[in-house]
């Protein structure tokens, strides 16, 4: 890392005719390692330095198990939901006029700004017996709040601006001609979506879900509300390593975060790739 | 135009449409217009005046300047960070460009309570650094600099994620041109650079502002809890909650939501000037 920064060599420097690369690459390196780098390497050593066998036997406990699978469980429903809602959401903004348009698109990024703290609130009190939504629930006999429903729907509404956001822009690249060839061949509209519309996006709707689902492991401030966090029922991992830091218990916190860092790098990676594909098929189908 | 939308072809029927931004509508309508619109409606339940008092706490009003504090020393380091790190990879080529990259957004993937564990385990008093900490006296974690870290580390790609991308599609000429004539970097960088990409810089400083205000897991993580001390916005609306203080907590959820709002519409008006 440092090579590159230092590295200002005569034959380099020679074809760089803008100046401010190493104050640039600098700051950033600097930036980088200190904000990003020397933290996430802490947990590392930190991981390290309880060994395999005791890192296995805190991720093993029967109540470290119960919330990674509460938490994947959750995560899955919350982007299978986004996975449809999400692409009808950038479908209907892209190739539809209607009045309001402008609003509804502004309203897909309120799960961005809003804190998640907020949402979470919100979300609780909404579904709860007073709220708004919970009595309308209740009368059909479904229970949200406290529920492993009520998880995935805090992490459904902080993660369906990853959906929307990445498949729009493909869908407004896209070629018409295409669509329209297949409409003059006599193929019907579901048809003309099925196969030619969806597999143009299939790359950018992929690593949005993947996006969503990686969010939705970590997420936290709104999940903390309403899933009433019953260890065995309804916590969730983010939720377990926080205890067990309020325990002091930081082996046990640093293994569970070990494992979300892992799967979040993991997500992070399977995304990058998805977007390059992406990016490639975009220039192919243009 | 050739772009003439799908739906004006003859191929779809005007009912499928209509059914389709139904749907989309009402969703959005029930999932997300909803809890933003109930934030309000329950912040002002029991009247103005019970609101003002709640805003007028003492706790409350030293967790709105705490999370003030802390956007403003975030969100100036962030917008200087984004701008070295868009200027060093969009106008020049070395080794290890993609993979610094790629570093870059880690913040966007890791989350929030995993950041706030990471700097526990360096700074905490458990942690690497703890001893050394400890010794010289300094407290980062379950105080401001802790805060203000871990705010760092969670809006670090905000403002570098918009104007990267936008500093690659225009290239370098402006500013190899701008060499010739003999004009030093700062002023490459105010006269040509800044004016081309100042709509998306503070549209990137202004999520930025949004997400360090609105901060929760990590910041809850490094905090402390401490009431009055360490408490921003974010952790007293949950404080207030748990009090089972309903009320309360709306009304300082709301001055939240009131920002995020603000950052929505300064967004929308910003996108419609970087179209144009």
């Amino acid at each position: 890392m440092t090579t590159a920064a230092t590295n200002t060599g005569a034959p380099i420097r020679a074809k760089r005719v803008l100046p401010g690369f190493t104050l640039s690459l600098g700051t950033t390196l600097l930036y980088m390692t200190f904000i990003v780098l020397i933290p996430v390497i802490a947990l590392i050593l930190k991981g390290a330095e309880i060994g395999p066998g005791g890192f296995w036997r805190i991720i093993s406990s029967p109540r470290a198990v119960a919330a990674f699978q509460i938490t994947l469980t959750a995560a899955l429903i919350a982007t299978a939901f986004n996975a449809i809602y999400g692409l009808l959401m950038a479908w209907v903004l892209v190739r539809y006029e209607f009045r309001g348009k402008r609003i509804l698109d502004a309203l897909m990024d309120v799960p961005f700004a809003l804190p998640t703290a907020v949402a979470g609130l919100s979300l609780t009190a909404l579904f709860s017996a007073n709220g708004w939504f919970g009595p309308v629930l209740d009368a059909m006999g479904i229970q949200v709040v406290y529920t492993i429903w009520g998880i995935a729907l805090a992490m459904a509404f902080t993660s369906v601006p990853f959906v929307v956001r990445t498949v729009q822009p493909v869908l407004e690249d896209m070629d018409p001609a295409l669509e329209q060839a297949a409409l003059t061949l006599g193929a019907p509209p579901w048809a003309i979506f099925t196969r030619v519309v969806f597999p143009a996006i299939l790359p950018a709707w992929l690593a949005g879900c993947t996006t969503a689902f990686a969010r939705s492991l970590g997420e936290f401030g709104a999940i903390v509300f309403i899933a009433g966090n019953l260890p065995f029922r309804t916590e969730i991992a983010a939720l377990l390593a926080y205890i067990r830091l309020e325990e002091f218990d930081y082996n046990g916190a640093a293994a569970i975060a070990l494992v979300l860092l892992a799967f979040a790098l993991v997500l992070l990676v399977v995304s990058n790739v998805l977007q390059a594909w992406a990016s490639r098929h975009r220039e192919a189908s243009r | 135009m050739t772009t003439a939308p799908l739906g004006q072809l003859p191929g779809q029927t005007r009912r499928d449409e209509r059914i389709l931004i139904g749907v989309a509508v009402g969703l959005t309508l029930l999932f997300i217009a909803a809890p933003l619109v109930f934030i309000f409606a329950r912040a002002f339940s029991q009247g103005w005046q019970v609101y003002a008092a709640n805003i007028l706490h003492p706790a409350t009003l030293h967790a709105i300047w705490l999370t003030t504090l802390v956007a403003i020393i975030v969100v100036p380091v962030n917008v200087a960070f984004g701008i070295a790190a868009a200027w060093a990879v969009a106008k020049h080529r070395f080794p290890g460009r993609g993979i610094l990259v790629t570093l870059i957004e880690i913040p966007f993937s890791i989350s929030p309570i995993i950041a706030g564990i990471c700097y526990l385990l360096l700074y905490g008093r458990q942690g690497i650094l703890g001893p050394w900490l400890q010794a010289n006296d300094l407290q980062v974690v379950f105080a401001l600099p802790g805060i203000v870290l871990v705010t760092m580390f969670v809006t670090a790609p905000f403002v570098a994620r918009e104007v990267l991308p936008l500093m690659q599609a225009q290239g370098s000429e402006q500013e190899q041109a701008a060499v010739t004539l003999g004009a030093n970097g700062w002023q490459i960088f105010t006269r040509v650079t800044l004016p081309n990409i100042k709509w998306a810089l503070l549209y990137g400083a202004v999520l930025c502002t949004a997400r360090a205000v609105g901060e929760f897991g990590g910041v809850s993580v490094v905090s402390g809890n401490i009431r009055g001390q360490t408490n921003t916005l974010p952790l007293h609306v949950e404080l207030l909650f748990n009090d089972l203080n309903a009320v309360g907590a709306f009304a300082a959820a709301s001055t939240l939501t009131l920002i995020a709002v603000v950052a929505l519409v300064v967004k929308t008006i910003l996108e419609g000037r970087r179209q144009s």
